[in-house]
């Protein structure tokens, strides 16, 4: 439970600055920031969260169902204009896809060591 | 009358994603082409169609349920600070390509909308799908589109991203966790996280951070084209 504590807290936290300054970013990335902080000051130490930090990071996609399920009031938007909507999302969404996968392929910089058993998954 | 007043307690909207959740995590593991979104989504929303529930009813419990997400994206700071180093080490390649990959999707959901209808408003919804939702409504509203329509095109564009972007990145050619999880989380936000976690806590790392840069790095990027519409 310190876990979930821990992680509430600063879920909130981030949420109170959002409404205070009036942030670009959202609550939840503000609160991950300040997390990544802690966590770098070692104000908060790994083993208190790594379990249900872990627990969370297991059933994320769960939290997105209400999301998708939520979509169906939107219908008559969505079928009145549904070819351009369906070409834009798709083709957009595989063409980012592609180039931020490549320049970040292109860009990172590989040792020989983390190259070579990259090869062997590969091939297998 | 009311037979169906029961399902607007809370419990109900909870209870029926967890139960379908958790059915999906077990036919997971005998067929593994089976996405968890896309069969929980399609069994709820059958449900509720067969069952005559107002989505209002199941919406009471399941927004309560969504919130866990709050959390659960301040937990992705336990495996970006595990890969601080490997982080620090492909700083530049993360940024440099998520910011090729933000400006490419504004610009190409542009182009593929103008050229085919172009409603001014689906189209200005459309420009901030690949961020996670609440950025996007935000962006939608200094548009002067309409954010509710964008918060549906994010889903939209984060069921495509989970589902077929890792197939698709590795008919490419690009197979390493890191590229694939940038490309993931640049493209698809949090589904795509989510996604990108099921496949490895490496790529899930990556892509969680790619997440949380995009959004900042695509609020930039917005600046100049809200001079534009002013």
């Amino acid at each position: 439970m310190l876990g979930f504590a821990i992680l509430l807290s600063f879920n909130i936290l981030g949420v109170w600055l959002h409404n205070l300054l009036h942030l670009p970013l959202p609550g939840n990335v503000l609160g991950l920031v300040l997390f990544l902080i802690a966590l770098g000051m070692k104000w908060i130490k790994l083993e208190w969260v790594e379990h249900s930090a872990q627990f969370l990071l297991d059933h994320m996609l769960l939290f997105f169902i209400p999301y998708v399920v939520g979509i169906v009031a939107f219908m008559p938007v969505l079928e009145a204009h549904w070819v351009s909507i369906s070409a834009g999302i798709v083709g957009s969404t595989l063409i980012v896809l592609w180039v931020t996968g490549f320049v970040a392929s292109k860009l990172q910089k590989f040792t020989v060591e983390e190259q070579a058993p990259k090869r062997k998954e590969d091939a297998a | 009358m009311n037979v169906l007043a029961w399902t607007q307690q809370p419990l109900f909207g909870i209870a029926a994603t967890i139960v379908v959740y958790a059915v999906s995590r077990i036919l997971h593991v005998r067929f593994k082409w089976m996405h968890p979104i896309l069969f929980c989504s399609i069994v709820l929303i059958g449900f509720l169609t067969i069952a005559n529930v107002p989505l209002d009813h199941y919406k009471v419990g399941a927004d309560i349920l969504s919130l866990v997400l709050g959390p659960a994206t301040i937990a992705l700071g336990v495996p970006i600070y595990k890969y601080r180093h490997l982080v620090k080490k492909q700083f530049k390649a993360i940024c440099l390509s998520i910011t090729c990959g933000s400006l490419v999707g504004i610009v190409s959901v542009a182009a593929i909308m103008l050229s085919l209808d172009g409603a001014r408003e689906v189209v200005l919804s459309m420009l901030p799908k690949s961020v996670s939702s609440p950025i996007a409504v935000e962006i939608s509203k200094s548009l002067g589109a309409m954010p509710e329509l964008s918060a549906v095109f994010t889903v939209f564009t984060g069921v495509v991203g989970s589902l077929f972007g890792t197939a698709f990145l590795r008919m490419t050619g690009i197979r390493d966790e890191v590229s694939l999880g940038i490309a993931l989380g640049t493209a698809a936000h949090g589904f795509g996280t989510a996604k990108s976690l099921a496949d490895s806590e490496k790529q899930g790392t990556f892509s969680g951070l790619a997440m949380g840069l995009a959004g900042l790095i695509t609020s930039i990027l917005f600046t100049p084209i809200y001079m534009f519409f002013m």
